[in-house]
């Protein structure tokens, strides 16, 4: 027992005093009086043993400080290059791993997180559907699984009074939402069910950020009046910073039942008009899978008592966490490999460093283990160096993953409610002190090892060339650069990825039109005429402006808003599949097309005289055209949409609303004259596009401003941003993503010819006197330009080999990113397999170079 | 510099003879008056240091009927100077307390 005690000494120690102590012990046993001095002796015993071994711990590490401290100053160099690759790696890995984290695995900043859940209906094609109020209030009422139940909508308003008109991203809410996330409100209070009634007075609650700038964080700003799109809300409460739910953009939340239409909307008996998001937390004991089952059962009910309306309309809950795009969790789960991969190249470069080092004090250890120091003393020294230099490592890692997290921002998806960026917390410092902790054990372990393996002095100073040493280290060569070939390849396919969108034509010319938003939202635009007479007004002011080539407005810009969908049928017959024939709708102003340069292939332009009172008239995309008329001309064909029966009068080319990546449904554009009085809201017109002729068109920006105030001084002007902003938007996450990875792949490279280097170096410093012999013998400066180079190029071709095996499986598990290109594409591997060619190159040519200077007579008077 | 404790008493302890580890703890325990008891550990602790720092040497020489696992201490001259230092610094202190009427004698 004692001797299981006493493993609380460093072994060396222990193998020195164990017997002493132990005898010394029984001595003391004998000795003892009577069991109470039995005890005593014991309790003495532990913690004289606890005391001491700490001790003689510390004594140990304060020795192997001075070593280290010794080592220091020696060789600065060797210190600081290690330290930065340990920081270079840990880095890289902690800033990834912070965004893996705060993507895909912290649980939500709210109270039992994991029983919140989001619901919608589900249809054969699409799996999140909004829900139909009718619907909503019905599963609501039938549903057991849910301990509260409620439902939000997205609600972009116009906020007027205490300054400039300010267009407003937030939502309306029922009562029961915010209680049942469970964040509390920083001041104020919760919404009340009397408050979320139709008919109820207006009542909002404020984000921190704009009650900050908006209202000047004032508590007096609860029970003030302000006007939501001309409707008055009085404040009842604002939400702590931070909070994001269901959006961390949103600004305000507005009492569902008392705003706008939405309280007569929620009394609607339409199964059709869904716009409702479900937000619900599962009664303690009931999980996802339960409440999935309910509820596809209640569906079935309601589906048998509207089989029409309903046909196939299931309904589904989804953790709320589950929010994240396929698209983006393959993007994060991307950059945490790729960082794993800066960090093993970086181990294995350390590892090589160190071995490299240790190898050249074999002579110094040799001597201290002929002295009787024992191996497990000297690997222990080892690694309390390593792990030192990988804790300055580390602390500089923290240091780059602090700096480098803000690059990762646009990889956090904004419709989950988490902030913009993780916060460097517990969580990440763990994993950063862990990553520094498991770096030092994997580069210092080998070495340390390998350095102290056979004790025999004779060995230790011979310097001769160390077969087996070598190639443990060429090993870790190969490791490298087949690490940095996957880099570089995977770095290079999503280059070619990216490049092939931007590649892509959206349909229109992108440069030189600023574009910007009026949202003429709310009871006081209602009316059709009114809104014209401020288009009207506008645009003529708009066109009479200097270098402006034309001005138009359009519902909402294609890549700005990606759906408004109705179903088409031609001559009254309907289709088998209703999913095959729709299209987008947008009202257009006249010269839409022309301020947009997309080309007009048939038939005419809307006109200001297609008027409400004339008959309905489209232009319509080629697409379109070609889906209903394949053979005919489609110019005077009618068919029906939105409810009306309309007219073809033009043809115009496909232009990629839904973006760069996707493929997106037919286009037909109506005449902006013909909007119906209290049509849906989104599909009013807001969007206007300014093409100039020269010079950069944000210049005109403070000059529409002005047209705008002046001609509606209520109403907002938002979003002023160039049309070439909007399509470069489409790959910006891909952009962030590859500075990122190219960042990563880039550091490899250098590693990995770093490692090159140092192996090649260290190749020719211990072989210099063989070099020499050679020389004296004949051998050429090529021969030994051979011998040297040789080893590089066997090392590079088998860890491009190994490497471009990784890299294919990498790419085949990135194919959703690759926009259609094959993950053996041979583009991206030749670069990649090129650049670790030129890597070796660069590598080996310094210890090239020195080998083929090798003066024999120096090399061999050496000896 | 001051020195430990349980240094000095071990340097005292093998100051005229060589002692194994058992027989170190028994002098100092006698010489002491039972005041001071030192444990296997520090004893040890402190052994290991001062072969590092050469206050002591293990020796091979021990007496004919002893047990050959035992190991024997003996002090080096460096030990000897560095005791006979600590003797003179403490017996300063003394001197010094005497000055000042803490300690009785004459200064």
């Amino acid at each position: 027992m004692y001797r299981a005690l006493l493993h609380l000494y460093p072994k060396s120690f222990r193998n020195e005093y164990e017997g002493e102590m132990c005898a010394i012990f029984s001595q003391r046993k004998r000795d003892a009086a009577g069991p109470f001095g039995f005890i005593a002796l014991w309790v003495e015993t532990f913690f004289d043993v606890l005391f001491n071994a700490a001790r003689v711990h510390f004594d140990i590490l304060r020795q192997d400080l001075g070593y280290f401290g010794r080592t220091l100053r020696q060789s600065p160099g060797y210190a600081l290059t290690v330290v930065g690759i340990a920081g270079l790696g840990i880095g890289a890995t902690t800033a990834a791993y912070s965004i893996t984290d705060h993507v895909l695995l912290r649980p939500l900043p709210f109270p039992d997180a994991d029983r919140l859940a989001t619901v919608w209906e589900k249809e054969p094609h699409y799996s999140r559907m909004e829900l139909s109020p009718a619907n909503y209030r019905d599963w609501k009422a039938r549903s057991r699984s849910f301990e509260a139940l409620g439902a939000y909508t997205d609600l972009y308003v116009n906020l007027v009074g205490e300054g400039e008109p300010q267009r407003i991203f937030g939502s309306v809410v029922t009562a029961e939402a915010l209680p049942l996330v469970g964040v509390k409100p920083l001041i104020g209070r919760w919404f009340t069910e009397e408050e979320d009634r139709h008919g109820a007075a207006g009542t909002v609650i404020l984000s921190y950020p704009l009650w900050q700038t908006r209202f000047g964080g004032s508590s007096s700003v609860l029970g003030k009046k302000i006007l939501l799109d001309g409707e008055p809300c009085t404040v009842i409460g604002v939400m702590p910073a931070g909070f994001a739910f269901p959006r961390r953009q949103h600004e305000i939340w507005v009492a569902m039942r008392a705003f706008g239409n939405y309280g007569g909307g929620f009394e609607d008996q339409d199964r059709t008009n869904t716009y409702l998001i479900g937000v619900g937390k599962l009664r303690r004991g009931v999980s996802l899978e339960q409440a999935n089952a309910e509820l596809q059962l209640l569906a079935a009910q309601t589906e048998r008592q509207f089989p029409k309306e309903l046909k196939n309309v299931s309904a589904g809950a989804w953790n709320l966490r589950d929010a994240v795009s396929p698209q983006s969790k393959t993007m994060v789960m991307a950059l945490a490999g790729a960082s794993l991969c800066v960090l093993l190249i970086a181990c294995t470069n350390l590892a090589n460093l160190l071995l490299a080092r240790a190898l050249s004090r074999r002579k110094e250890l040799a001597v201290r283990r002929a002295l009787g120091a024992g191996r497990e003393r000297l690997v222990r020294q080892l690694l309390t160096e390593s792990l030192l230099l990988a804790f300055l490592g580390g602390a500089l890692g923290m240091l780059i993953a602090v700096t480098a997290t803000p690059l990762f921002a646009r990889l956090v998806p904004t419709n989950l409610p988490v902030a913009a960026l993780p916060s460097a917390d517990w969580r990440v410092l763990t994993f950063g002190a862990l990553a520094t902790v498991l770096t030092g054990l994997a580069f210092g372990v080998l070495p340390a090892l390998k350095a102290t393996a056979g004790s025999d002095l004779r060995e230790g100073s011979r310097s001769g060339v160390g077969g087996r040493k070598e190639r443990l280290r060429g090993a870790l060569v190969v490791a490298e650069i087949a690490a940095s070939v996957v880099l570089l390849v995977t770095s290079g396919l999503l280059i070619r990825a990216m490049s092939r969108i931007q590649g892509t034509d959206p349909g229109f010319r992108a440069d030189h039109v600023l574009t910007l938003r009026t949202p003429v939202t709310g009871s006081r635009y209602e009316k059709t005429v009114t809104r014209c007479a401020f288009y009207k007004r506008v645009l003529d002011e708009a066109r009479a402006l200097p270098g402006v080539e034309s001005a138009a407005y359009i519902s909402a810009l294609p890549m700005v808003w990606r759906g408004g969908i109705f179903s088409v049928t031609v001559n009254r017959r309907q289709p088998a599949d209703p999913s095959s024939q729709r299209a987008l709708m947008r009202f257009v102003s006249p010269d839409f097309f022309k301020t947009l340069s997309i080309p007009l292939h048939l038939g005419r332009d809307v006109a200001e005289s297609d008027v409400l009172t004339s008959p309905l008239v489209a232009v319509v995309s080629e697409s379109f055209a070609k889906q209903y008329w394949p053979d005919e001309n489609p110019l005077g064909k009618r068919f029906n949409f939105a409810f009306e029966d309309m007219m073809v009068i033009g043809v115009v080319g496909n232009v990629r609303v839904r973006g760069l990546e996707q493929s997106s449904e037919p286009q037909v554009y109506l005449p902006y004259r013909q909007v119906k009085d209290g049509w849906f809201v989104g599909y009013i017109p807001q969007d206007l596009a300014i093409r100039t002729s020269q010079g950069d068109p944000l210049q005109l920006a403070p000059a529409m401003r002005r047209i705008v105030a002046s001609a509606e001084p209520q109403l907002p002007v938002t979003s002023v941003r160039l049309l070439t902003d909007i399509v470069a938007n489409e790959t910006a996450s891909r952009r962030a993503q590859l500075v990122v990875l190219g960042g990563f792949a880039g550091i490899a490279f250098l590693l990995a010819a770093i490692g090159i280097h140092g192996l090649l170096a260290y190749a020719v410093s211990q072989r210099t006197q063989e070099i020499g012999v050679r020389m004296a013998l004949g051998a050429t400066r090529a021969n030994i330009l051979q011998l040297i180079a040789g080893d590089a190029f066997l090392l590079a071709i088998l860890g491009i080999l190994a490497g471009a095996a990784v890299a294919y499986g990498a790419g085949v598990a990135l194919r959703s990113l690759l926009a259609g290109l094959s993950p053996n594409d041979a583009d991206a591997f030749s670069a990649g397999i090129l650049l670790s060619l030129v890597m070796t190159v660069a590598g080996s040519l310094l210890p090239a170079m020195r080998a083929v200077r090798v003066d024999p007579a120096t090399a061999l008077r050496a000896e | 510099m001051q020195l430990p404790e349980a240094t000095f008493h071990i340097l005292m302890a093998v100051a005229d003879e060589d002692r194994h580890g058992y027989g170190i703890i028994q002098d100092v325990l006698t010489s002491t008056g039972g005041k001071l008891k030192l444990s296997a550990g520090t004893l040890y602790r402190s052994i290991q240091r001062m072969l590092e720092q050469g206050l002591l040497v293990e020796t091979r020489d021990r007496p004919e009927d002893d047990d050959e696992r035992r190991r024997y201490y003996r002090i080096t001259p460096l030990g000897r100077e560095v005791a006979k230092a600590e003797a003179q610094r403490l017996q300063q202190l003394v001197r010094l307390a005497r000055r000042s009427g803490f300690a009785a004698g004459r200064a």
